[in-house]
């Protein structure tokens, strides 16, 4: 049920054929576990808070810096220093406070991230690392809890999302197998070592929110698919994805 | 001709974005990308292990088929955020 005040504050979206009050309700009983706050995951968490999913989880161990203002729009110049999940908290607070947020101030890995997710109905990716997105992949497939994952650098993005929930979903590491110890690693790029055009953020943690919105519906035809997106050419290009059968982490 | 596209770092580790590549004596995507690799140094990007390759807009393996006039994509993984 929504309050009087609710009924307002989600107008907009009473109007969608696709939501009506009955996907609000299912956005208003939603869990959602954010990893990592921010240039994706400030966009994502102002839209799922201003959407009305009912209870966010965020956890950021950073601190703000001035190089994140570029693109981490949670935050204001006064905010420097400070820590990112409390700030997050506070302004997503302000932005709805029908909602819960919780902040988990530490690194992904000493968060007790399984129980964390447990009874989570989707968890967004938006940390800038391939060993915390395996660490978080395979979470979310031990747990069967849908992960919506993007990336962006310089100016190219990928997203997607995995239902884990169905047992033939591809997962994170079915397309890209985590190297072996021994192997040389890949994983050079980063924002702070190759830059990032910063509404690339913009639109790749939105179409996280909007992803993860529509796993909460129940909209999951666009899940176990890679979406590309080039900034420079503006175009999009789509995969459709299989489980790997050599996949180690979903097997 | 097979129609190669890369994406994302690739584009710009392989300074090129598309091309077509004659079929002839290309079975499968081992042998396309033995044969792309093989046209010298710059090419190096290509053996990197977790690249993820797809025929016709769907997921593939080295050992999947292709024939003339598919199209063939190469992405690597992304990470930053
Ligand atoms: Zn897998």
């Amino acid at each position: 049920m929504l309050s009087d005040k609710e009924q307002l504050r989600y107008a907009r979206h009473l109007l969608v054929e696709h939501i009506a009050e009955a996907g609000q309700v299912k956005l208003k009983q939603a869990k959602v576990v954010i990893v990592g706050v921010g240039g994706l995951g400030c966009p994502a968490a102002l839209y799922l808070t201003a959407a009305g999913v009912g209870e966010l989880t965020l956890i950021e161990h950073d601190k703000i810096e001035l190089s994140n203002l570029q693109r981490q729009i949670l935050y204001k110049t006064n905010h420097l220093k400070r820590s990112k999940v409390e700030v997050a908290q506070q302004q997503l607070g302000a932005t709805n406070p029908e909602i819960k947020i919780n902040a988990i101030n530490q690194s992904v890995f000493n968060s007790n991230f399984t129980s964390l997710i447990q009874n989570a109905d989707v968890v967004l990716d938006c940390t800038d690392n391939f060993k915390t997105r395996y660490f978080i992949n395979q979470a979310c497939v031990d747990n069967k809890v849908p992960l919506v994952t993007a990336a962006a650098i310089a100016g190219n993005g990928q997203l997607m999302a995995f239902n884990l929930r169905d047992e033939n979903s591809p997962c994170y590491a079915c397309l890209f197998p985590e190297p072996e110890p021994n192997e040389e690693s890949q994983a050079g790029l980063n924002c702070a070592t190759a830059g990032v055009i910063s509404p690339l953020l913009g639109v790749m943690g939105s179409l996280q929110a909007l992803e993860t919105m529509k796993l909460i519906l129940g909209q999951t035809k666009s899940a176990g698919k890679l979406t590309s997106f080039d900034a420079w050419q503006l175009s999009f290009s789509q995969i459709g994805l299989r489980k790997a059968k050599s996949c180690k982490c979903c097997n | 001709m097979i129609r190669v596209l890369f994406f994302a770092q690739l584009k710009e580790q392989l300074g090129c974005e598309q091309l077509d590549f004659p079929s002839a004596g290309i079975g499968n995507l081992a042998d396309l990308k033995a044969a792309l690799t093989a046209q010298g140094e710059q090419w190096q990007p290509l053996t990197q292990t977790n690249l993820m390759m797809a025929i016709n807009q769907e997921m593939a393996d080295l050992e999947d088929s292709v024939a003339d006039r598919d199209e063939v994509a190469f992405f690597p993984p992304v990470t930053g955020g």
